[in-house]
């Protein structure tokens, strides 16, 4: 009994320093101070500031639109590249899987630094077409849908595909009716996944982006350096503004996924004949 | 006939952009890495890589502040993850989940809130850079090393360590002997993602005050001051140590199961 209350307040501890410094500086977003310390009084100017000020609705826009374009586009290169290279030769598939993984071991500076060599100096493409930093982002992610999605074509039963070709399906129909919709759970964590990738990414942006525009991650490292104290509090309500939308979204897929396990028990009670509270009173 | 459709042909697409944007990338640092100005064949990068001391003087202090970050890292991590995954708490779906949350924020703003509580306690960063910059990576990579660990010890299989009891082990025994070699996997994949980035993440150390010392920030000041080819060989030297590094844990498997379990 005594171990498991240790075992409580090491995890309560835990816990705490983890989220000691998000939530206090959270606190002080809705203050007029410029420094922890010393608390003035409430205010909501940090949060007027973040909305009000073109230079950082400009950054958080970039940013979204950046990660948005470029999931979407390693979303359909990672799934398309899973499906082929799962449908392919051992060899083949091998292959795919190795140079798959080098962006996910590599470091992130190794990988922006050579993306700003092949594409700026040797292909001379300008930074100012948003080209470099793009493909970067796509870069970054794509293998990461890959990984998502051939776990998933991997569990589906393989004579689905056939059994719609057996029935006049066309290869092309029976992927779109049968094979997509059986890895849809996986191109979507992969979707979630690169959309991540892309907002937490500095080195890539760095050494891709063109001067003027600016990533939530470059702007941050650069207002920490700078003496703007304006500035530097209005992210403490972005920073805090982030984090209830990540608490909610990660919160609501919990749920769901609890949701779908409850139902898929159900559904599996149903099938064998009687659900839970039968089998109860039985 | 021939079929006009196939679902090999699917990654073709695929297959052009990796040969196109991560293998031919790699190429040109390697050509980069061992040419001048000029063009020409040329050895002196290398030749400076190792003879000039604050290059290698960097390289030391970044395996060392890895080494440290990824020990502090396990040891905490292991606890947790240990305790999590024994637990039959009702609220442990919840409680697993706040440990893994931070991963989503930016980075940048999490370094930003530690920042301000590290000031508040010490007053100046620059006291004890090394230890802040251990606090900073620690609080960072954290939910990275939680993660894989916490899922290689659910899936421990629970009847090898109720067999241990059987034949006499007490529980320090046990853990030694079961838990703990069972769970190598989850360590190893654990370990090589928070070692890598604790070499070359140098924002985190340029946030923290202001100054770098780790491989990473070598490619970042050759970059400002536009010399590739010194920057190409930094970048060819981690390249090496993360392929070396991958060899010896051989994460292929890992890394598959960690996509999956990120989500």
């Amino acid at each position: 009994m005594k171990k498991h209350v240790g075992r409580t307040i090491f995890i309560c501890l835990a816990l705490f320093f983890m989220y000691a410094p998000i939530l206090i500086l959270a606190v002080y977003s809705f203050t007029n101070a410029t420094n922890i310390g010393a608390i003035r009084g409430f205010s909501l100017h940090n949060y007027v500031t973040l909305f009000t000020t073109p230079e950082l609705a400009d950054m958080i826009w970039g940013s979204l639109l950046l990660a948005i374009s470029s999931a979407v586009m390693a979303t359909i290169l990672g799934t398309m590249g899973a499906i082929g290279s799962f449908y392919s030769k051992s060899k083949m598939q091998a292959a795919y899987s190795t140079v798959n993984q080098i962006p996910v071991v590599n470091a992130d500076v190794v990988t922006g630094f050579s993306m700003c060599i092949l594409l700026v100096i040797v292909l001379g493409i300008s930074k100012d077409t948003y080209v470099p930093l793009v493909i970067g982002h796509v870069v970054l992610s794509a293998p990461f849908v890959y990984l998502s999605v051939i776990p998933k074509l991997k569990q589906m039963d393989p004579s689905l595909y056939e059994a719609a070709m057996d029935l006049g399906a066309s290869p092309a129909y029976a992927l779109r009716k049968v094979v997509i919709p059986q890895i849809a759970s996986g191109i979507l964590s992969g979707f979630a996944m690169a959309v991540t990738l892309s907002l937490d990414d500095y080195f890539i942006a760095t050494y891709t982006k063109p001067a003027t525009f600016d990533t939530i991650s470059t702007y941050v490292v650069n207002a920490t350096k700078g003496s703007q104290t304006q500035i530097k509090t209005a992210l403490w309500a972005l920073s805090t503004i982030i984090f209830l939308i990540v608490l909610v979204i990660v919160a609501g897929m919990n749920l769901a996924a609890n949701k779908k396990e409850k139902e898929q028990l159900t559904d599996w009670n149903a099938a064998i004949g009687h659900d839970g509270k039968d089998g109860v009173r039985a | 006939m021939k079929q006009v459709f196939s679902r090999k042909q699917l990654g073709i697409p695929y297959a052009l952009f990796l040969l196109l944007f991560v293998v031919a990338p790699l190429l040109v640092i390697i050509y980069y890495a061992f040419t001048d100005g000029t063009g020409h064949f040329t050895i002196s990068n290398l030749f400076h890589f190792f003879t000039d001391p604050n290059t290698l003087g960097t390289l030391c202090y970044s395996l060392a502040l890895a080494f440290v970050t990824t020990c502090v890292c396990l040891l905490l991590a292991y606890p947790i993850a240990y305790i999590l995954a024994k637990s039959e708490w009702k609220m442990k779906s919840v409680i697993v989940m706040l440990f893994v949350l931070p991963m989503w924020i930016n980075f940048t703003l999490r370094i930003t809130a530690l920042k301000e509580i590290l000031t508040m306690f010490e007053g100046s960063l620059a006291y004890y850079p090394f230890f802040n910059s251990v606090v900073g990576m620690t609080y960072d990579f954290l939910p990275f090393m939680i993660l894989p660990l916490y899922s290689t010890l659910t899936k421990l299989d629970t009847s090898l360590l109720e067999a241990s009891y059987d034949l006499g082990a007490n529980e320090i025994q046990a853990f030694l002997r079961v838990t703990l070699p069972l769970s190598v996997p989850g360590i190893i994949s654990g370990v090589s993602m928070v070692f890598l980035p604790a070499m070359t993440n140098y924002v985190v150390l340029d946030m923290l005050y202001n100054s770098t010392y780790i491989m990473g920030s070598l490619i970042g000041s050759y970059f400002s001051a536009y010399d590739w080819h010194n920057g190409s060989m930094i970048a060819l030297v981690l390249l090496i140590i993360i392929c070396l590094f991958t060899l010896i844990s051989g994460t292929d498997e890992e890394e598959q199961k960690k996509g999956g379990a990120l989500l």
